[in-house]
C-alpha cells in the first residue's frame, strides 16, 4: 500500500495535498503525511518545498515522528539553510532530555546537518554530550566530532574537541573507546602530520582491553589503529600479538583480516628462532583458509590480500595449495585470483598436482579463464625448473586438442619457455609448425614467427614458412610486422645463400611501403647494418639474449612492505600504494614494516692510513692552542637525529664511500669522454672554471630520469642544484603523448637524507602534447628517513591525470653540504683526534690537473671548506670540513703533490672521518 | 566510511538510495552499470569498482545489487560484511529480501538503515537491538498501528548496546524455555574423472535457536573437540575457556543466531558420501553423444542419502538430450544447456541411473569442453565430520530448559569432473 502512493506522487498537486496534511491538527494525519514525504524523498523525488511544514512537526513527543522529521532534515537542510536554523532550538532542547536515547538521537542528527551556519550553535550541546553520564550518548557524541570536523575543521580544533576526543580513548566503556578511535582515525586522515593518535604503551594497553569487549566494528577500528603502532621491542611486539590472536577466530571476516594485518606487521619484530614465531605462523593459516569459504565478494578481497601475504611469507600457506583449486562455478574474478596464487605457491613438491589442475582448467568454457590457465602452465615452467619438461608436454597435449585459442596461448608461452631454457625443447618446434595456419591473433603469430626466426637453422622450410607470412604483410599488426622483419633478417644471417631475395623483399616492404616509423626505422637499421658490416649485423641481431627472470609479476619489495601494512584496505585490493589513488587522503604517510631490533650496527671496515702517527703529528702542529672544546658544535637539527642514527646503523660505510666518489669527481678533471654523465655528479668544477665562473655549486646537466615510453608519453629529465642554501630539483616535463596532461603531483619515497618536496609541484597549466615545461621543486631535508642503496638514491613517484609513474634517480651528495660547514680550527683539531681510526678511509684521485689553491677554491664553491693548509716536503696538505644537511660532519685531508709537468698528474689523498662523537651526543640527548 | 548505499535490481533500476553523509549523485552508478554490462553473468560483476572520485563496493544477494559508495580508504571487507548485515536484517524483518518487500516497507527500511550506520560508522547491527528500536512489521501490528496510532519505533533505550553482553536484551521472558542447536555440515569437494578426490573440505556451522528466560549461561561440550581447529565464533563465546578446555561457554543472544562456524580441511577426515559413474562421450563426425550416469552411496555410515539433485551444464553444441532416468525426473533447458535430474532418495539396492543420447548440431565438430556435474544432497541425523555434542548445561537460571541437537549433512559445492 505504501508503494501505491509512492510511485504515484509526481505532480505538484500532491505536494499541496501533503502540505495540507502536514499542517493538520490531527497527530495521526501529520505522521502519515511525514511518512509519505519521506517515502517520496527516498525514491529521489524533490519534496524540499515542504521544508517549513515538516520542521513544524518536529516539536513532538512522538519518537517515531521525531525520527522521521530528523531524517528529512538531514536530507534537505543543505538546500534550505535559513530554514534549518529554525530547527536548532529543538536540538538544543533535545540534548537535555532526560531520556538518553533522545539525547543521543539529537546529537547524532545535529552532526548530519551539513550547514555551516548551524554548526556553531551546536558546539555547546556537543560539549555537554561528550561528557554525558551515559556512555551511549558519549559514544554518539564522539562520532559527531568527526562529522563536525568534516564540515568545519577549524571550529573543531578551536573548540578543543580533539583533546576531549583523545581523552575518550581512556574511557571506561569499550564502545566509547572504539568510537573515539574511529573518529580520531577519520580525522587523522585529513591531518597527515598531526599526532592525533598518539600511541604509547599505556594507550595501547587500553585499546587492547577495549578490543576484547567492544562490537565487531569497534574491533576493526581498534585493530586498524593498532597496526599503526611500532612496538619498542620484540617482547612488547609478542605480547600484543598474543592479545590480538584470538580475533582470528571472529566470525566477522573484516575483524579477521585486520587482525592478520596487525600480526603480519608485528611479526617482523619477532626473532625467527623464537618458538612463538613458529606458533604464530601456524595460527595464521586456518583463518585465511576459512575466508575462502565465504561469499565470493569476501573471497575476492581475501584472495587479493593472500596474494600479498604469499609473496611476503610463502611459508604460511605453502601446504594449503588445494584450497585455491578453482570450482567451475566460482565467479571469474575469484577464479583468476586463485590461479595467480596457485602459481605463486607452485613448487617442486606440488607441481604435479598443480599441472593436472591447470590442464583441467584449460578445458573449461570461459575463454578468458582458459587462456590464463594456459599462460599459468608456462609460468610454472619458468618458475619451477624441474617441472619445465612436464609443463612442455602438458602444453603439447593442449596443442593437440586443436582448440584455437588454447593453441595460440600455448605457442605464446612456449616462446617464453624457449627464452628461459634455450636449446632444450626445440624438438617441439615441428609440432608447433603444424599449427601455423590456425594462428589468427597477433601475439601468437608474433611468437610463432619469433620461434621460426630464432631456430631458423633447425627448421628446414623456415624460409617458406616466413614467406607465407610475408604475403599479407600490410594486413598484419605492427607487432607481427616487426617480428617478421627481425625473423627474416635472422634467417638471412643464418642461411645467407637461399634467402637473399626474401630479405630484400621484407626490407623494402618495411622501409618503402610502410607508414609506421618504428618499422621503417628498424628496417633501415637492418639494411644499413647488412650492407655495411654483416659481421656487426650478426653480432647485433643474433646477440645472446638475456634470460627472462623467474618470477615475473612480483611486487616490488618496498611497495610490498607498504602494502602488508595496509592489508585489508583498498590499497591491498589494488596492489597500489594508498597515496597513489585514494582521493582525499592528502599526504598518507608511507608505512613500513618495523625491522627486527636485533639487527646489529655494522662496523665500518678498518681502513687505516699507514702513516697514522705522522698525520696526527701534522695535525697537532697546525695550531698551538691546546684543544679546549672536546665535542663538536652539536648542530641543532630537528628531526634529523633519526636519520643520523639510521646512517650510523650500517650506512656509514656507504656514506664514506659515496663521499669519496664525490670528492674524487669534484677534484678530477672533467673529461668529455670518460666521465660518466649518468651519475649526475659529472663535475663540480672544471679546469677553466676558476676564472670566469661565479662561485657556486657545480650544477650537473639534466639527465633523463623517466623516459616517455615508460610513462605513457611523459618524459622527465632533471637535475639537482643547491641555490642559496636551498636544494632544488629542477625538472623538464615533456609531454610526448597525444593528449593533454594535467594534475601533476610528486612524492618521494623515504630516503637516506630525508629529502622531501617542500611544496607542491608547480605545474599549473595543463601540458599539451609536444610541450615542455620547466619546474623547480624546492626540497626540504626533514622528511622521513630510510637508508637507500645506493645511499644517494631517491625514488620518486609522479602522478598526472593519466597514471602514476615511478622512477629513481641519484642526487649528488655535494648538494647536501651545508653553508655552515666551516669548522673552527680548534674544534677541527680536537675532533680529528677524537675520531676512532675505524671511521677513516682513504683513497686517491687520479688525473687531477689543479694546484691546491685552485682545488680549495673550487671545493669551497661546493661548501667544502678548507680549514688549514700546510706544505710538507713539496706536498700541499689541505684540511677540510663539510657538513651534511642532517648534521653529520665530514672532515677530510687532501694531499696535493706537484706532479709531473708533462702530464700534470696529481695525486690527492683524501682522508675521511665522520664524527662518531656527534652520534653519541645525540644518543644521550634522546 | 560508508557514504551512500544504492539498491539496484536485476534490470538495472536504482530503486532505493540512502546517503549517510552528503548526497552522492546517482550518476556514480553508471560506472557500476558499465561493469555490469561487461560481465557475462550477473555474479561476475567485480565487487570493488574504482571511479574517479569514489569506490563502489557491491554484493549481489537475492538478485539485488547492494552497492555501497565510499570515498576514502575503508577496508572493503568491512563494507562487504556490513552489506551482508543489511541483507540479513532485511530478511529478518520482512521474511524475504526482495525488491517488492523493500518497496513495501520503505519507511522501515529507511529507519533501519539510519540506525545501522551513523555518519558511515556502524551503529546497531545486532538484530536484537534493532528489534528493540524498530519493531518488525507484521500484519497484526500494521493493523493495530493504523487503528491506535501507535508506532513501530521503540521508546526505550536499547539497553543491550551498553551492557557487557550487547548481543542480549534484558528482561527476556518465556513460558517454554528451550534451546535447540543444529549442527549443519556442507561438503565442498572436487572429484576428478577417475573418481579420486582432488579436494574435499567441510564447512560446518552450529546454528542455535535459544529462547530462554533471564540471563542463562550455557556450556556446550563436544565428544571430539579436536576436530575443530579452525573455528569462528559468535562474539558471545568466551575464547579463553575454549582455548583452555575446548568447551563453548557463552551467554546466548535471544532467538536465532550462528554460534560457531568451522572448517575441516584435512582430507582424511572428510568422507565422500556418494560416488558417480559417468560416461559422457561425443564421437567425432557423429551428431550423437552418449550420456550415462549412475549414482551410488559411499561413506554414509548407514544413513540414507536424500534430496539428491544432479545438475550439469552440457556443452554449448548440444541441441537436445533424450534420456531415461531409472528414478526421479530430469529436465534439459535447450537455451541454457542446463541438465538437472531430481533423483530423490538413493536406494542402495537399486542404484539410480540416467541414460540416453544427446543430439548435436549436424555437422558441428565435437565439443571442446567437458561438462562438470554438480551434486546436491542431504543426509539427516549425521554430521559427516563425525562431530558430536557431548552435553549442554545451563547455569545462572533455576528453571529446566528443553534441549535439542540436530545433525545434518549437505553437499555444498560438490563437483565431479568428467
Amino acid at each position: 500500500m505504501m508503494c501505491d502512493f509512492l510511485f504515484s506522487l509526481v505532480c505538484t498537486g500532491e505536494i499541496f495535498e501533503l502540505k495540507a496534511e502536514l499542517n493538520s491538527d490531527k497527530k495521526e494525519k501529520k505522521k502519515e503525511a511525514v511518512k509519505k514525504v519521506i517515502a517520496s524523498m527516498t525514491v529521489g523525488k524533490d519534496v524540499s518545498a515542504l521544508f517549513p511544514d515538516v520542521v513544524n512537526c518536529m516539536q513532538t513527543d512522538n519518537l517515531e515522528l521525531k525520527k522521521l522529521v530528523y531524517l528529512y532534515l538531514m536530507n534537505y537542510a543543505k538546500s534550505q539553510p535559513d530554514m534549518a536554523i529554525m530547527a536548532v532550538n529543538t536540538f538544543v532542547k533535545d540534548c537535555e532530555d532526560p531520556n538518553p536515547l533522545i539525547r543521543a538521537l539529537a546529537v547524532r542528527t545535529m552532526g548530519c546537518i551539513r550547514v555551516d551556519k548551524i554548526t556553531e550553535y551546536l558546539c555547546e550541546p556537543l560539549r555537554k554530550c561528550l561528557k554525558d553520564e551515559d556512555p551511549y550518548v558519549r559514544k554518539t557524541a564522539a562520532v559527531c566530532v568527526a562529522k563536525l570536523h568534516d564540515i568545519n575543521a577549524q571550529l573543531v580544533e578551536d573548540q578543543g574537541f580533539l583533546d576531549t576526543l583523545k581523552d575518550l580513548i581512556s574511557d571506561s566503556n569499550p564502545m566509547v573507546v572504539a568510537n573515539a578511535v574511529a573518529a580520531l582515525s577519520e580525522i587523522a586522515e585529513s591531518h597527515p602530520n598531526s599526532n592525533l593518535l598518539d600511541l604509547n604503551p599505556q594507550t595501547i594497553n587500553k585499546l587492547l582491553t577495549a578490543l576484547n569487549e567492544c562490537t565487531e566494528w569497534g574491533q576493526i577500528f581498534i585493530l586498524d589503529c593498532l597496526a599503526n603502532y611500532t612496538p619498542r621491542d620484540d617482547r612488547e611486539s609478542q605480547s600484543i600479538c598474543e592479545r590480538v590472536t584470538p580475533r582470528l577466530s571472529h566470525a566477522n571476516s573484516a575483524v579477521v583480516l585486520s587482525a592478520v594485518k596487525v600480526l603480519m606487521k608485528f611479526m617482523e619484530m619477532l626473532p625467527k628462532d623464537l618458538d612463538y614465531y613458529g606458533t604464530l605462523l601456524k595460527k595464521l593459516a586456518p583463518p585465511l583458509v576459512t575466508l575462502l569459504s565465504a561469499e565470493p565478494e569476501l573471497q575476492y578481497v581475501a584472495l587479493r590480500n593472500i596474494n600479498l601475504i604469499v609473496q611476503r611469507r610463502p611459508e604460511i600457506l605453502k601446504h594449503e595449495m588445494k584450497v585455491f583449486f578453482v570450482k567451475y562455478n566460482d565467479p571469474i574474478y575469484v577464479k583468476l585470483e586463485k590461479l595467480d596464487i596457485m602459481i605463486r605457491l607452485a613448487s617442486q613438491a606440488n607441481i604435479a598436482q598443480v599441472l593436472a589442475e591447470l590442464k583441467e582448467y584449460a578445458t573449461e568454457v570461459d575463454v578468458d579463464f582458459v587462456r590464463k590457465a594456459v599462460r599459468a602452465i608456462g609460468r610454472c615452467a619458468i618458475k619451477v625448473e624441474q617441472s619445465a619438461e612436464r609443463c612442455v608436454s602438458t602444453l603439447l597435449d593442449l596443442i593437440q586438442t586443436k582448440v584455437n585459442y588454447v593453441v595460440q596461448e600455448a605457442i605464446v608461452v612456449i616462446k617464453d619457455i624457449f627464452r628461459k631454457y634455450p636449446n632444450k625443447y626445440e624438438s617441439v618446434i615441428a609440432t608447433l609448425c603444424e599449427n601455423l595456419d590456425s594462428l589468427d591473433e597477433p601475439e601468437a603469430r608474433a611468437a610463432m614467427i619469433w620461434i621460426v626466426g630464432e631456430y631458423a637453422e633447425r627448421i628446414d622450410n623456415a624460409d617458406e614458412l616466413l614467406e607465407s607470412f610475408l604475403e599479407g604483410f600490410h594486413d598484419e599488426s605492427t607487432q607481427v610486422q616487426l617480428q617478421l622483419l627481425t625473423a627474416i633478417v635472422k634467417l638471412f644471417l643464418k642461411k645467407p645463400t637461399e634467402t637473399q631475395e626474401l630479405v630484400q623483399q621484407v626490407l623494402s616492404l618495411a622501409t618503402q611501403d610502410s607508414d609506421n616509423p618504428d618499422l621503417r626505422d628498424r628496417g633501415y637499421i637492418y639494411w644499413r647494418l647488412l650492407s655495411t658490416d654483416p659481421v656487426a649485423a650478426k653480432e647485433v641481431v643474433l646477440a645472446e639474449k638475456p634470460l627472462i627472470s623467474e618470477e615475473t609479476d612480483l611486487i616490488e619489495p618496498t611497495l610490498l612492505e607498504e602494502l602488508i601494512c595496509h592489508i585489508g584496505t583498498l590499497a591491498s585490493v589494488y596492489h597500489k600504494p594508498p597515496s597513489a589513488f585514494v582521493e582525499g587522503s592528502r599526504g598518507v604517510q608511507h608505512k613500513r614494516l618495523p625491522g627486527s631490533s636485533a639487527a646489529g650496527v655494522s662496523e665500518a671496515p678498518p681502513a687505516v692510513i699507514p702513516s697514522q702517527g705522522d698525520l696526527l703529528g701534522d695535525l697537532l702542529n697546525l695550531d698551538l692552542t691546546p684543544p679546549t672544546t672536546t665535542g663538536p658544535p652539536p648542530p641543532a637539527s630537528s628531526g634529523m637525529q633519526m636519520g643520523a642514527m639510521d646512517l650510523l646503523g650500517g650506512g656509514l660505510d656507504s656514506l664514506v664511500g659515496l663521499l669519496n666518489t664525490v670528492l674524487s669527481e669534484a677534484v678530477s678533471l672533467r673529461s668529455s669522454f670518460n666521465v660518466p654523465v649518468s651519475g649526475g655528479l659529472d663535475d663540480l668544477f672544471d679546469l677553466g672554471g676558476g676564472v670566469g665562473m661565479p662561485m657556486g655549486v657545480f650544477n650537473p646537466p639534466k639527465t633523463v630520469w623517466l623516459p616517455a615510453m615508460k610513462a605513457k608519453g611523459l618524459e622527465i629529465s632533471g637535475t639537482f642544484v643547491r641555490r642559496a642554501g636551498v636544494i632544488q630539483m629542477e625538472m623538464t616535463l615533456t609531454n610526448k603523448a597525444m593528449s593533454v596532461m594535467t594534475d601533476f603531483a610528486i612524492q618521494f619515497n623515504r630516503n637516506s637524507f630525508g629529502l622531501a618536496p617542500a611544496g607542491p609541484l608547480q605545474v599549473l597549466t595543463p601540458l599539451s602534447p609536444n610541450q615542455s615545461i620547466e619546474a623547480a621543486l624546492p626540497l626540504s631535508t626533514v622528511g622521513p628517513v630510510m637508508k637507500m642503496e645506493p645511499l644517494n638514491n631517491l625514488q620518486v613517484a609522479v602522478k598526472n591525470n593519466i597514471d602514476v609513474f615511478y622512477f629513481s634517480c641519484q642526487y649528488p651528495i655535494s648538494m647536501l653540504f651545508a653553508e655552515d660547514g666551516k669548522m673552527e680550527r680548534q674544534v677541527f683539531l680536537a675532533t680529528w683526534k677524537d675520531i676512532p681510526n675505524d671511521n677513516e678511509s682513504q683513497f686517491q684521485i687520479k688525473d687531477c690537473h689543479l694546484n691546491s689553491d685552485a682545488a680549495s677554491n673550487k671545493l669551497q664553491g661546493s661548501n667544502i671548506f678548507t680549514i688549514a693548509k700546510r706544505t710538507v716536503e713539496g706536498q700541499d696538505m689541505l684540511y677540510q670540513s663539510m657538513k651534511l644537511t642532517n648534521g653529520i660532519w665530514v672532515l677530510a685531508e687532501l694531499r696535493v703533490q706537484a706532479g709531473n709537468p708533462n702530464y700534470t698528474v696529481s695525486t690527492v689523498l683524501v682522508v675521511l672521518a665522520v664524527f662518531k662523537s656527534y652520534f653519541s651526543n645525540t644518543n644521550q640527548n634522546e | 566510511m560508508i557514504h551512500s548505499l544504492f539498491l539496484i535490481n536485476a534490470s538495472g533500476d536504482i530503486f532505493l538510495e540512502k546517503h549517510w553523509k552528503s548526497v552522492v549523485s546517482r550518476s556514480v552508478c553508471d560506472y557500476f552499470f558499465e561493469a555490469q554490462e561487461r560481465a557475462t553473468e550477473p555474479e561476475n560483476v567485480p565487487p570493488v569498482i574504482p571511479t574517479p572520485h569514489h569506490y563502489l563496493i557491491s554484493v549481489l544477494r537475492h538478485r539485488i545489487y547492494f552497492v555501497a559508495v565510499i570515498q576514502s580508504e575503508v577496508p572493503p571487507l568491512f563494507v562487504i560484511e556490513f552489506l551482508h548485515r543489511v541483507v540479513d536484517t532485511f530478511q529478518d524483518y520482512f521474511g524475504v529480501c526482495t525488491e517488492a518487500a523493500i518497496k513495501d516497507n520503505v519507511v522501515v527500511v529507511y529507519e533501519l538503515l539510519e540506525e545501522m550506520l551513523d555518519n558511515g560508522f556502524p551503529l546497531a547491527t545486532e538484530s536484537n537491538i534493532l528489534k528493540e528500536l524498530i519493531k518488525p512489521p507484521t500484519i497484526l501490528r500494521t493493523m493495530v498501528n493504523t487503528i491506535t496510532g501507535s508506532t513501530n519505533v521503540g521508546e526505550q533505550l536499547p539497553t543491550g548496546q551498553l551492557s557487557v553482553v550487547p548481543w542480549r536484551r534484558t528482561g527476556v521472558k518465556y513460558t517454554n524455555n528451550e534451546a535447540y542447536f543444529d549442527v549443519v555440515e556442507e561438503i565442498d569437494a572436487i572429484i576428478d574423472k577417475s573418481g579420486s578426490t582432488i579436494t574435499a573440505e567441510i564447512q560446518g556451522v552450529i546454528d542455535a535457536c535459544v529462547k530462554l528466560t533471564g540471563m542463562p549461561d550455557l556450556t556446550l561440550s563436544f565428544m571430539n573437540p579436536r576436530l575443530l581447529d579452525d573455528v569462528s565464533f559468535h562474539p558471545c563465546v568466551r575464547f579463553k575457556r575454549w582455548e583452555a578446555e575446548r568447551i563453548l561457554s557463552f551467554i546466548p543472544p535471544d532467538g536465532n543466531f550462528r554460534l560457531l562456524s568451522y572448517h575441516v580441511s584435512s582430507q582424511n577426515l572428510v568422507a565422500i558420501p556418494v560416488y558417480i559413474k559417468h560416461n559422457i562421450t561425443f564421437r567425432e563426425g557423429s551428431s550423437q553423444g552418449r550420456f550415462d550416469l549412475t549414482l551410488g552411496p559411499k561413506q554414509t555410515m548407514g544413513k540414507a542419502v536424500e534430496s539428491v539433485l544432479v545438475s550439469s551444464q552440457l556443452p554449448r553444441g548440444v541441441l537436445n538430450a533424450n534420456l531415461n532416468p531409472s528414478q526421479g525426473t530430469y529436465t534439459f533447458d535447450p537455451v541454457t544447456k542446463m541438465l538437472s535430474w531430481d533423483v530423490g532418495k538413493i536406494n542402495p539396492q537399486k542404484l539410480p541411473s540416467l541414460k540416453g543420447t544427446m543430439s548435436l548440431q549436424a555437422g558441428a565438430s565435437k565439443p571442446d569442453e567437458n561438462p562438470t556435474i554438480n551434486i546436491q544432497l542431504k543426509i539427516q541425523q549425521m554430521a559427516i565430520s563425525g562431530l558430536k555434542v557431548n552435553r549442554l548445561d545451563m547455569y545462572g537460571e533455576k528453571y529446566k530448559p528443553f534441549k535439542g541437537i540436530k545433525y545434518m549433512t549437505k553437499a555444498g559445492k560438490f563437483q565431479v569432473r568428467t
